[in-house]
């Protein structure tokens, strides 16, 4: 059969969404951003609300996250995004809003806007990637650094009596009364990038609601930070990763 | 009818954000300014026009908020103190970087440091010369009564969007916690314009809107510094704002500006009773800077004397005004010292005329 036979509608069995623009992602091969950043996108294409939609980008490597979403979006100095985020929520409360945010720029610089946002309850969402590791300045140690593990600011591995130890922030904030769900996901398998999906949409949904804050982790790999193959790097994270942040809910509204 | 009231600076600037049609205030506590948000708090705006008021986690969260309004287009603004506008001045950077309009106010209190809860002009250099990293400007409006804090929180509101820039109030402790009898403006209306460089939703027919300070291009950052620049310009040449007291037949001049013009002028009233006949030239604007007016009458002057809460800060400004046409001196009390005006006379005579 010729390719101009099969390039035809009635095989087309799935799409790039168009909440998601044609330019060319600046992402390591292999890294999990993409494939976050599509089922955020495949979410608000679903809900028909890319009109109604307002994104907070932070900085890290998902620093230009503007270039990929078709949304409206704001960039954040490093850690403030939930602040820009309540800004903005607080003045249009009939949009959308989401923060995208990396760990060190989450867990570290911006742990008191992440856990006062929540602790008020703003009822936007938060995406947390955590890769463990600071991506874009070149694989720093990140405050979900694993005990042990190797980073440029860790050489000898993450030694917690001096350097202190992998911070929990998904349990944190799930303690507090305004998150309404908070759940942790990865996306390195189609099946878990289809549950990821599923949450974001339950948290976009809960926050038409007015529930409170929406916390998606997304557990994610880093194979130009940890040096891996990005295949060698899923296996790591499976082994390593998931078993000090276990995949799963934490909290669902009642 | 005159809408009079006899009104503390603080809670005047608090209704004047709600009758000039603000949309949002984030602010954090600190003397001597708190009374600005405990007011807010009880007047409730959100009732009486649908203004958002929060108590934010931090000044450093306060801004970021208010950057995040302003990026909606909205008339958003917060009020702090010395110590608190320094953890301000990253986002003031991000927010003049992505061309946001806001209105920030500084009831200045002696530093450095924790320092004194009493009044200071020692963040002059703060103001007007950055605070953040980068080439920026605030637009700096130096109230020197509570009727100018009332009006210029209007003002301030129409230079930030004309220009699309943060516009600060330089206050100080005693202008804030003074009361004075004030005209209040009638209540404006809130904004209904969706700016096309607002982030209010993606319409099918337009891009989405990007607001950012970043530019990884080296040439693309220079094109937006030299918009910036060229927005600055315009900005001196169109907002400059003074007042001249006694300046016709002065042989000497005082410069001063915020609460201690006020202290100033007494100052020179008296010297005028001693038969000195000395002026006083007192910027509304300290950015813009009244270079122009005071290099003319530098021309006319033995000497000028800027008067100062602080170390010598305008004073550079003034030199340079001056450009070596004549003496130029300072004289300052610091730390949350107010300076009476028999020590202004003197220094005068001590510095200007003896010396």
């Amino acid at each position: 059969m010729a390719e101009n036979n099969i390039i035809s509608p009635e095989n087309l069995v799935y799409e790039k969404t168009s909440v998601l623009t044609d330019r060319v992602l600046h992402y390591c091969p292999g890294c999990g951003h993409g494939t976050a950043h599509r089922m955020l996108a495949e979410v608000v294409d679903e809900l028909g609300i890319q009109g109604d939609t307002i994104g907070v980008a932070p900085v890290g490597c998902s620093v230009l996250a503007y270039y990929y979403f078709d949304v409206d979006m704001q960039e954040a100095a490093h850690g403030r995004a939930p602040a820009v985020a309540t800004g903005i929520k607080r003045t249009m409360p009939e949009k959308y809003v989401f923060t995208y945010q990396g760990d060190g720029d989450l867990a570290a610089i911006g742990t008191a806007e992440t856990l006062h946002a929540c602790n008020r309850g703003e009822n936007f969402l938060i995406v947390f990637i955590n890769n463990g590791i600071y991506g874009m300045t070149g694989g720093q140690m990140a405050p979900t650094t694993l005990p042990g593990m190797k980073s440029s600011t860790s050489p000898y591995g993450r030694d917690v009596v001096t350097m202190g130890n992998p911070l929990k922030m998904t349990e944190l904030v799930a303690e507090l009364p305004g998150t309404c769900f908070v759940t942790r996901q990865s996306v390195h398998t189609p099946a878990n990038a289809r549950k990821t999906k599923r949450a974001l949409k339950k948290a976009m949904e809960y926050q038409k609601q007015n529930k409170g804050t929406c916390f998606v982790e997304i557990v994610s790999n880093c194979p130009s930070g940890w040096k891996m193959t990005p295949a060698e790097s899923n296996k790591w994270m499976e082994e390593n990763m998931f078993p000090y942040y276990p995949l799963g809910d934490i909290k669902v509204p009642s | 009818m005159k809408d009079l009231r006899l009104m503390k600076g603080n809670e005047a600037m608090a209704e004047a954000a709600i009758r000039a049609g603000a949309d949002a205030y984030f602010g954090y506590p600190i003397t001597p300014q708190s009374e600005v948000i405990e007011y807010l708090m009880r007047e409730n705006p959100a009732e009486r026009t649908g203004m958002q008021v929060l108590q934010a986690e931090s000044e450093v969260a306060a801004i970021n908020m208010v950057y995040g309004a302003a990026g909606c287009g909205k008339r958003a603004m917060t009020t702090s103190s010395s110590p608190g506008v320094s953890l301000m001045a990253e986002g003031l950077s991000y927010i003049a970087g992505a061309e946001l309009p806001c209105l920030v106010v500084n009831v200045v209190r002696g530093g450095p440091g924790l320092g004194t809860i009493q009044p200071s002009q020692s963040d002059y250099f703060q103001a007007v010369k950055g605070g953040g990293h980068g080439d920026y400007k605030l637009i700096v409006l130096a109230p020197a009564t509570v009727q100018e804090s009332v009006d210029y929180v209007k003002l301030g509101f129409e230079l930030a969007f004309k220009y699309r820039n943060p516009v600060m109030i330089l206050s100080d402790g005693i202008i804030g916690q003074m009361m004075e009898k004030v005209e209040l403006f009638e209540q404006q209306p809130r904004l209904t314009e969706e700016f096309s460089w607002a982030t209010v939703g993606k319409k099918p027919d337009r891009d989405s809107v990007i607001v950012t300070s970043l530019q990884l291009q080296s040439e693309e950052q220079e094109k937006v510094n030299l918009r910036l620049q060229a927005k600055y310009r315009e900005v001196e040449k169109n907002e400059v704002r003074f007042e001249s007291y006694e300046c016709d037949d002065a042989e000497y001049l005082f410069v001063a500006f915020g609460s201690c013009a006020r202290i100033t002028r007494k100052a020179m009233e008296m010297a005028r009773g001693k038969g000195i006949r000395v002026g006083l030239l007192r910027p509304q604007t300290v950015y813009p800077f009244p270079y122009d007016a005071i290099n003319k009458l530098a021309g006319q002057v033995k000497g000028i004397l800027s008067v100062e809460m602080n170390a010598g800060q305008m004073v550079e400004d003034v030199r340079l005004a001056v450009n070596g046409k004549t003496t130029v001196k300072h004289f300052g009390r610091f730390g949350g010292m107010i300076p009476s005006p028999a020590e202004i006379l003197n220094a005068l005579e001590q510095k200007i005329i003896g010396g």
